[in-house]
């Protein structure tokens, strides 16, 4: 457990202090969304139609950005193989590790959706949604990404890879996700959607950790 | 540099699970064979010096013994019918790589490895600090020369526990201060019933070690 949280707490620090954590995401994210309404133009009703499908996917984008230095910075270091050999188990070095991603990259996200949303027109009564959807959303993206992460170890070009790993198993994500603020904006039960993607995040907790860590074992050998 | 009363130098290690036996260990990377046919045991308070060519198979026998690899052949046990393995009650290794994060401070990235070793209740830097790095505390990694980074990763010795200490090629980078350190580390170490096994190029050698050439019987 102190090795959980000892882990935990440097990658969070790793985060706020490297150029690739929390703010070059941030960074990704609200860039991303505002070259919509440039390109688009100015229609309320057009941006208010795209806002959740384009604030999902670009959250979806942003998290991936900075999933490739998930494993790889342990891995160069040598700290990944110490780490393994520890009596932690794998998988919940892969846990601690995914937790501080989605602490690090998905709860901002989620905190600055809201605020991107206005921009885009999107109405207040689909806001809680939205946010709501991130939140159950974004840790399936890091457990994804921790097991695209982990098999791309030591990979050239591992960020490419990675994407073509990760977009397609969270495809559902993205599905249900704006899905659900779709149906919020609508008038219609957001709440079908919302559980689904929570189902998701619960089947993405139970499998993807053992799967990071199988990856992970392969990787130090 | 004076006994370090008061420091993790100071408690008692697990050193009861000691000997740690190699039997006719083959080691493989990949397909490759790196040396096959070892016989070694590590007694507590006991030394090895482990010499040979580049490429005979130095880094792997102390990834072996650190149980980050399994033999190809052989076995590879403690006294108590255990497999290697780096806990804190086992071994401690300090590799080439120096497992340290560019982006965080020296403090930082010890005070990590620390809790890693289970120094809780007295964390770096009130452990002590044997290469005199605690005027670096607040540098990032990245600042750091060769040597220094060196020195920093050698400190995780100061507050492991472990009874097996696994150093590859310690003094690498290191100066002649540096290096003086390092072998009065491992003194200290086997007095209080600890074991080491080093890999190096020196020439010299060291008060009751063994040496071990890979390369030569294979």
């Amino acid at each position: 457990m102190t090795v959980f949280l000892a882990v935990l707490r440097r990658d969070l620090l790793l985060a706020l202090r490297d150029g690739a954590g929390t703010w070059t995401v941030l960074g990704f994210f609200v860039i991303a969304v505002a070259v919509f309404p440039l390109g688009i133009g100015p229609e309320p009703q057009v941006l208010a139609r795209i806002a959740p499908g384009v604030l999902w996917a670009m959250a979806l984008l942003a998290a991936l950005l900075s999933l490739d230095t998930l494993f790889e910075g342990d891995y160069r270091d040598g700290s990944l193989e110490i780490l393994l050999s520890a009596e932690l188990l794998p998988e919940l070095l892969v846990l601690a590790k995914a937790l501080a991603h989605w602490l690090a990259t998905g709860l901002p996200l989620a905190l600055a959706a809201p605020l991107l949303g206005v921009f885009l027109h999107l109405p207040g009564e689909a806001m809680p949604v939205l946010f709501a959807s991130l939140l159950l959303g974004t840790p399936v993206l890091s457990l994804l990404g921790a097991v695209g992460a982990a098999l791309a170890l030591g990979a050239r070009r591992a960020t490419v890879l990675l994407a073509v790993m990760v977009l397609p198993l969270a495809a559902p994500v993205l599905i249900f996700g704006a899905g659900a603020v779709e149906s919020a904006q609508t008038g219609l039960a957001a709440a079908p959607s919302l559980l689904i993607l929570g189902g998701v995040a619960l089947c993405a907790l139970a499998v993807c950790p053992v799967a990071a860590a199988a990856a992970l074992r392969q990787a130090v050998e | 540099m004076a006994a370090m009363p008061g420091t993790p130098f100071a408690l008692p290690l697990p050193t009861q699970a000691f000997p740690l036996i190699l039997r006719d260990v083959a080691c493989a990377r990949g397909e490759a064979r790196v040396f096959g046919g070892l016989d070694l045991a590590v007694e507590a308070g006991g030394l090895w010096l482990v010499r040979g060519a580049n490429g005979a198979g130095k880094t792997t026998l102390l990834r072996l013994l650190a149980g980050l690899l399994k033999p190809a052949g052989g076995a590879a046990l403690w006294g108590d019918g255990r497999a290697p393995r780096t806990v804190p009650e086992r071994a401690v290794l300090v590799g080439h790589q120096e497992a340290l994060k560019p982006a965080l401070s020296v403090a930082e990235n010890l005070g990590f490895w620390a809790r890693f070793h289970g120094v809780t209740e007295n964390p770096w830097p009130h452990a002590s600090d044997p290469f005199g790095v605690w005027a670096l505390a607040d540098v990032p990694v990245r600042a750091l020369s060769a040597g220094q980074k060196r020195r920093v990763s050698l400190t995780r010795l100061a507050f492991a526990r472990a009874p097996l200490w696994l150093l590859d090629e310690p003094t690498t980078a290191l100066d002649a201060a540096g290096q003086r350190i390092v072998w009065e580390l491992v003194a200290l170490h086997r007095r209080r019933g600890g074991a080491a096994v080093v890999t190096t190029h020196a020439k010299g050698t060291v008060d009751g070690a063994n040496e071990l050439v890979l390369g030569e019987a294979r």
